[in-house]
């Protein structure tokens, strides 16, 4: 086969490979230089350490950031996911006036850019006189969260066979019973998968949290902070291990789901 | 079933719909007599617009300009790897649950360090502008970060990933005899493409390119002097920071939000009304 065929041929193959690389780059950028025996500041490189890892909290105020993103992602994953898992059952199950308006005010925090949803709460708590700080940013996080909830939620409450429902109640449960043991754990591995991404978006959010934390800092406002004066080691320390996580995260879900399918396809 | 519905509408009304409110009633708010800085009282100041449309015009074009080139590169960039993602890696599903993770694989690290691991790499210190000076292909006293270049370079590839999913869902569901079909009636490769492949993919492509265009437009992150911009490549988004956070100057903050949401909602307003509010969500 000559060159220009072969190449033809391969051409999507080769791209693709390039482009998956290209994207790569700045997560290897940032776990190599989680090694790097840097000083003050982390730009060149200057050898390979563990000290970084070893003590990652040594760095002024990074693993206090850490602990506060974490604080604000659980409690606003846990509000966002009960509050949007509630509106998702409603939308499905029922017909009710406004049916339109809702999925509209559910849409919009989506088309919305963050900026204008963090200066206008921002300019509410002002407003109203309300501190800036732990409190608001949850406020914030879980507001924008709750959409994504909803439609992650949804696809899964439109999947369920009412059937099982009514097998429930044919058995004498009552609706309260239903809820909880047929109708919850059938929609657990939706409610699940919001509540992974409701976390992943809190954790990664700056610009709405720049704008109502006050003197609160998040990990991502610790970085841009101190970005101006070189960003310590210990922020990329901190940034490698959560992308550890959430790759294996990722990838047992993905096994845990082929092997339901395939379980399935067995049946 | 309304102990489900009502506390999260209720929750968005107070913390989404009245921010909207408080950002109009702030856009048009007058500095206080004889007060501080960041002293405003209510009032109906219509000329706040036309000071921020005016002093920041060339920002809000910049925006615009920037994010809609971005969205550009980033279908360039994504359309392929969506196909390659989609159709090609089909027969190998072990492959393709691994090219969809490695697409949202930047998701999983913090998007500030991904843009200053950018901005390092490109500084005058890095190794590419070091290759660019030898080969005299860029002049020795020009840069790459903090230019319109480095701006959008980061625009497109922080948001490659929103491109490419959307459209990767188009084109997985895509039955490929239609494609075939077309061959069948003597349409060439490149027309059967055009003609077929890409209309299929077209829901795909305009919630990538909204997905795309919406964050990028009110972005201040790349732009930002301490990541890949400087004073020349300053966006909205930054302008509406500064004002913010820095100046107390609150009402041009809110004029600036406003004029951004709806200079966006036009584009999603064309958008709900084709896709109908049921399959909004």
């Amino acid at each position: 086969m000559n060159t220009s065929r072969w190449f033809g041929r391969y051409a999507l193959w080769i791209y693709s490979v390039v482009a998956l690389v290209f994207l790569l780059i700045p997560i290897g950028y940032t776990i190599a230089f989680s090694f790097n025996d840097s000083r003050r500041t982390n730009i060149v490189w200057r050898g390979f350490t563990l000290d970084n890892w070893a003590n990652v909290c040594n760095s002024q105020g990074v693993c206090e950031a850490f602990g506060n993103s974490i604080l604000v992602g659980v409690v606003a994953t846990l509000l966002a996911t009960a509050l949007g898992t509630g509106i998702a059952i409603a939308l499905v199950r029922f017909r009710f006036p406004f049916r339109r308006a809702t999925t509209l005010l559910l849409f919009l925090p989506m088309a919305t850019p963050e900026v204008v949803l963090g200066a206008g709460l921002a300019a509410e708590f002002l407003t109203a006189g309300v501190q800036k700080g732990a409190v608001t940013v949850i406020l914030a996080h879980t507001m924008f969260c709750i959409s994504f909830v909803v439609v992650t939620v949804r696809a899964r409450v439109a999947s369920l066979d009412p059937a099982l429902e009514e097998a429930g109640r044919d058995l004498y449960a009552s609706p309260a019973q239903v809820f909880l043991r047929v109708t919850l754990p059938l929609l657990m591995p939706g409610i699940i998968a919001a509540a992974l991404l409701s976390f992943a978006l809190s954790f990664d959010d700056f610009i709405i949290t720049n704008f109502n934390s006050g003197s609160f800092v998040t990990f991502p406002k610790y970085v841009y902070t101190a970005a101006a004066r070189g960003i310590p080691a210990e922020a990329n320390v901190i940034a490698s291990a959560v992308f550890v996580v959430a790759l294996v995260v990722v990838i047992v879900a993905q096994l845990t789901a082929a092997s339901r399918r395939r379980r399935l396809a067995r049946q | 079933m309304l102990f489900l519905l009502l506390p999260g509408v209720l929750y968005l009304a107070l913390f989404f719909l009245a921010p909207l409110l408080s950002l109009v009633l702030t856009s048009f708010q007058a500095p206080r007599e004889f007060g501080d800085i960041g002293q405003y009282d209510p009032a109906f100041e219509w000329e706040n617009y036309t000071t921020v449309l005016g002093t920041y015009g060339p920002h809000i074009l910049r925006s615009f300009g920037y994010a809609a080139t971005a969205t550009v590169l980033a279908l360039l960039f994504g359309f392929p790897l969506a196909y390659f993602i989609g159709v090609t890696l089909r027969r190998f599903p072990m492959l393709q649950a691994l090219a969809l993770t490695l697409v949202i694989a930047p998701f999983f690290i913090s998007f500030l360090l991904r843009t200053l691991a950018w901005k390092q790499m490109l500084s005058d210190e890095g190794w590419l502008v070091s290759a660019l000076h030898g080969l005299q292909l860029l002049p020795a006293d020009a840069h790459l970060t903090g230019t319109a270049f480095s701006v959008v370079f980061g625009l497109t590839y922080n948001f490659i990933p929103f491109m490419t999913l959307p459209i990767y869902t188009s084109l997985e569901k895509l039955d490929l005899r239609y494609v075939e079909a077309g061959g069948d009636l003597y349409a060439s490769g490149p027309s059967a493409f055009l003609r077929i492949t890409v209309p299929l993919a077209a829901p795909g492509i305009v919630s990538g390119a909204l997905l795309t265009f919406i964050p990028a437009a009110g972005d201040y992150i790349n732009a930002s002097r301490d990541f890949l911009g400087s004073t020349d490549t300053q966006m909205i988004g930054n302008v509406i920071e500064a004002n913010f956070l820095v100046l107390q100057n609150y009402p041009a903050a809110a004029a600036l939000s406003l004029v951004l949401m709806i200079a966006i909602l036009i584009p999603v307003a064309v958008y709900v009304q084709r896709s109908g509010t049921d399959d909004l969500l």
